[in-house]
């Protein structure tokens, strides 16, 4: 499966070679612009697209460091995962991505986030409209104290979508797996669900405002071994129409639902202050199997927590 | 999915605007109400700081504006405080004892009380004033001197201590149960009793917090106005009180009848209001200065 | 054991104190008469005991409170909740509780030395008597004002932090999130802020007594005198009058309707609140 999968810049290096051109992000390539450098392959695989390009992506809160030098994509259409021991900084970048540091005063980012292209943190960047594209789960469930239809129509309703609120609410819990359950008890409060089904509402309620991308932070943590099943399912259903990124501490997890991984490690500065790296990033079976950096492997095999 | 090619965009004029008119109007919000607090205590400042001056504290009130003073007032207020201090701390400590440390929360009678407490914290002050008038003044504990039914010092404290008694209980409830159970287990674990294990671990480590409670519930009770007039504390006193059971006034009630009488260009009582108000401020000022030095002080983290 | 019966044997010493000189009075009053009657003259000849003016005055001037302490106390609390720095919560908070503890007397002298002459009539150049109801209603709200903000903005700040992120989340503004989420999170304990300062301002006497004057007036007229429930119980208990006297029933009888009002309110405010408060979990 990994075959299938050419990474940009490979194809894009090949193409700008011959062509001359650059070939703008976002932009797929049609028949006509592309010559057949590699016709036989390039049918068959599909060009991966990334959503995010991240360049030495550098977070502080305050003078420290809290990651430091973050590069590498991620891709449409794909389940990426952020594997690591705590604390080094998985949760803090994943943040990055739909600007949910920029609630925390001392906060600085540094380095470029890109996404579709575009710089996610210029001065003229609408944060709202970011995060209405790239939607987020958290480690525990946080449903509002609403009932199950407001919590699903909430979404819509500050963002001012149009459409039939009873449709739109119905499709976001069919998505997410979680219509036939809850189907006659929408006007009920959401606290009355359990961990694994509130989660589930936390995706649809998510997916309700039709995200580009899904960011998930540990979200299956809190959950027991059955729910956890269940929402990984519904990811990889879900990848069809989205990108998703996870941060896992669940190294299987990882294994299991996702495309490609990045490995991250806890460094120690001269000042014993701790921040987290990149060590490793690559599709998802190679880091598991026949990982390039020693660390990787130390972490992915037990051998260090 | 072209829709997520397209550029996101600015932020929307009219939504930051919207934010903005917001947070501006709810920090107006908290502007005028301090704002207002503020004008009230700077003009009660400049009515009365000119007339605050010693003569004014040892004097006595007299018709003339020019040599009136509020010294029975001020010692009347200080044998209230007496009173009420020395109901209080014992009655509101036993009882936030006994409820954290003996009742059994189940039982009706415990319930009872509780919301009893509840009650009483929400009842207008003038209704404890009514409850004084009626029991200890001319009812059944008739603690006037000889039972004339005049009202008494001991009657205005009393009456004053249970306006503010929920004050103590609550706080010494508060201070009681932050002691953590180790500390009693630890206690009861090298065989003393429980009452033992109150008196020498759990109360003193509270008395910081019931402290507290005890001077919050002696601020409120300072100033109160209403229950004094109707247990029937008198305006015009040449003398201070000497006993238990004399008549007596306090400062809230001088500056009632102060601002209450009128005032004509020979004799103007505002200023003298203005004064006592701004001692009574004072005092107050000290006293909530102490509970919070004391719960800073004392404040243990466990 | 004994020490907490004391405050079981206050409130039933409040209720039989009140009770008993009520039942007397209504020996020589009609129930209804005092009830329904719109005529307060319990001092002239011929006595008028219908208490609905001095009950009018009370919620007329509670009223008006609450028109000024609501906005005002609930706009300070959201923004010290969800705006403010934090070190600017730190002050502030403190000095609200200060502010709560200012004696009612003070701001009884300042509505009728201030208030009245300087704003009401000066300011906005209203054509009011010097006792009125409206300074009355206005300085009773500003004294209320901390009760409702204190509490109010626990309530919210009680919220957790990961509900607003939710909210945030999904891109929601900071006016959306603190309006359409955290406030009705956090509504058990705002109604409960505003029941208990409601509680507040009828049973205020002191703004009132000096204030707003003491002719009983069964109108809304806010610009004249208005007396309230409070301000005829102090003006008429000082102390001088004889025990058995109707005019000392009167008393009674309007101290047992104010303390009944009272409980009601309360008794609401401690229902609803265990009815409504948000379980997080």
């Amino acid at each position: 499966m990994p075959d299938q999968h050419v990474t940009e810049h490979k194809d894009r290096q090949e193409e700008e070679e011959t062509t001359g051109l650059r070939r703008p992000l976002g932009v797929r390539a049609t028949e006509g612009t592309a010559p057949a450098v590699d016709g036989a392959r390039r049918e068959q695989a599909k060009p991966r697209e990334a959503v995010f390009e991240l360049r030495d992506v550098k977070v502080s809160y305050g003078p420290k460091p809290a990651v430091q030098g973050v590069t590498f994509d991620i891709g449409r259409n794909e389940i990426t995962a952020l594997i690591g021991a705590s604390g080094c900084g998985k949760s803090t970048l994943i943040r990055c991505l739909n600007r949910m540091n920029d609630l925390i005063p001392t906060a600085r980012v540094e380095g470029e986030v890109l996404y579709h292209g575009q710089d996610l943190y210029a001065r003229e960047v609408d944060a709202v409209e970011v995060r209405k594209r790239i939607g987020m789960v958290f480690q525990k469930p946080n449903p509002f104290p609403k009932s199950i239809y407001d919590n699903i129509a909430f979404g819509p309703r500050v963002l001012g979508m149009k459409g039939n609120m009873d449709d739109l609410v119905e499709q976001a819990l069919t998505h997410a797996a979680l219509w036939d359950e809850v189907k006659d008890r929408l006007k009920t409060n959401a606290f009355g669900m359990s961990g694994g089904q509130q989660q589930r509402l936390c995706i649809a309620r998510c997916l309700a405002v039709e995200p580009d991308v899904i960011l998930m932070d540990e979200p299956c943590s809190a959950l027991d071994p059955i729910s956890t099943g269940k929402i990984e399912d519904l990811m990889m259903d879900l990848k069809r129409e989205y990108s998703i990124v996870i941060v896992t501490h669940n190294m299987q997890q990882a294994a299991r639902v996702s495309d490609k991984t990045a490995f991250f490690t806890v460094e120690l500065d001269d000042e014993e202050h701790r921040s987290g790296r990149v060590v490793e990033f690559d599709d998802t079976d190679k880091i598991f199997t026949n990982p390039s950096d020693s660390r990787t492997e130390a972490y992915v095999t037990g051998k260090v927590g | 999915m072209s829709a997520h090619a397209e550029a996101i965009g600015r932020t929307s004029g009219s939504r930051r605007a919207k934010d903005l008119v917001f947070q501006l109007a709810m920090f107006v919000c908290l502007g005028l109400a301090i704002g207002l607090l503020v004008v009230l205590l700077v003009d009660v400042a400049v009515d009365g700081a000119g007339n605050l001056t010693w003569d004014f504290v040892s004097n006595f009130t007299s018709i003339s504006a020019d040599q009136a003073g509020i010294q029975a007032a001020l010692w009347g207020t200080i044998w209230l405080m007496g009173v009420c201090a020395l109901f209080i701390i014992p009655v509101g400590v036993l009882t936030a004892i006994y409820l954290e440390e003996y009742a059994d929360g189940t039982k009706w009678y415990n319930r009872l009380v509780e919301v009893n407490i509840q009650n009483l914290a929400a009842v207008p002050s003038i209704v404890y004033g009514i409850l004084g008038l009626a029991f200890l003044v001319r009812g059944p504990v008739e603690l006037g001197p000889l039972g004339t039914g005049d009202p008494t010092i001991l009657a205005g404290g009393l009456t004053l201590g249970l306006l503010v008694l929920p004050v103590v209980i609550i706080a010494a409830r508060e201070a009681i149960r932050a002691v953590p159970p180790s500390i009693r287990e630890g206690s009861m674990a090298l065989g003393a009793t429980q009452w033992q294990t109150i008196r020498r671990q759990v109360l003193p480590a509270a008395v910081p917090g019931i402290a507290t409670g005890v001077i919050l519930a002696l601020a409120r009770a300072i100033g109160e106005t209403a229950p004094l007039i109707v247990v029937g504390a008198v305006t015009v006193a040449a003398f201070n009180p000497s006993g238990l059971g004399d008549i007596f006034t306090a400062m809230p009630i001088q500056i009632f009848d102060w601002i209450s009488r009128p005032s004509s260009d020979a004799n103007n009582y505002q200023p003298l209001a203005a004064a006592g108000i701004l001692l009574l401020m004072i005092l107050l000022l000290l006293m909530n200065s102490v509970a919070i030095w004391l719960r800073n002080r004392y404040e243990q983290k466990w | 054991m004994l020490a907490a019966l004391i405050s079981v044997l206050t409130t039933t010493g409040i209720v039989i104190s009140l009770l008993e000189e009520t039942i007397v009075f209504f020996g020589d009053v009609s129930l209804s008469d005092f009830l329904f009657g719109t005529d307060w003259s319990p001092a002239i000849q011929p006595a008028s005991f219908g208490v609905l003016p001095l009950v009018s005055g009370t919620l007329l001037v509670s009223l008006v409170a609450m028109l000024v302490a609501t906005p005002l106390g609930l706009g300070a609390a959201i923004y010290l909740a969800e705006y403010a720095r934090p070190s600017v919560r730190k002050t502030i908070k403190p000095i609200l509780e200060l502010l709560a503890g200012v004696p009612t007397i003070v701001f009884g002298y300042f509505a009728l030395t201030f208030f009245t002459p300087e704003v009401l009539r000066g300011l906005f150049g209203f054509d009011v008597a010097i006792f009125n109801g409206l300074a009355g209603g206005i300085i009773v709200g500003f004294l209320i004002i901390p009760t409702v903000a204190s509490i109010s903005e626990d309530a919210m700040s009680a919220v957790p932090q990961s509900l607003r992120e939710g909210s945030f989340g999904l891109g929601a503004s900071k006016l959306q999130t603190t309006l359409r989420v955290v406030f009705p999170a956090a509504l058990s304990g705002i109604v409960a802020s505003l029941v208990l300062a409601m509680s507040r301002a009828v049973g205020e006497t002191m703004v009132v007594l000096i204030a707003s004057g003491l002719v009983a007036q069964w109108g809304v007229n806010l610009g004249q005198p208005m007396e309230t429930m409070t301000a005829y119980i102090g003006t008429t208990a000082k102390g001088d009058i004889a025990t058995g006297t109707i005019a000392f029933k009167t008393v009674f009888a309007v101290g047992m309707t104010l303390f009944v009002i009272t409980l009601i309110l309360n008794l609401f405010s401690i229902r609803f609140v265990r009815k409504y408060r948000q379980v997080y979990e």
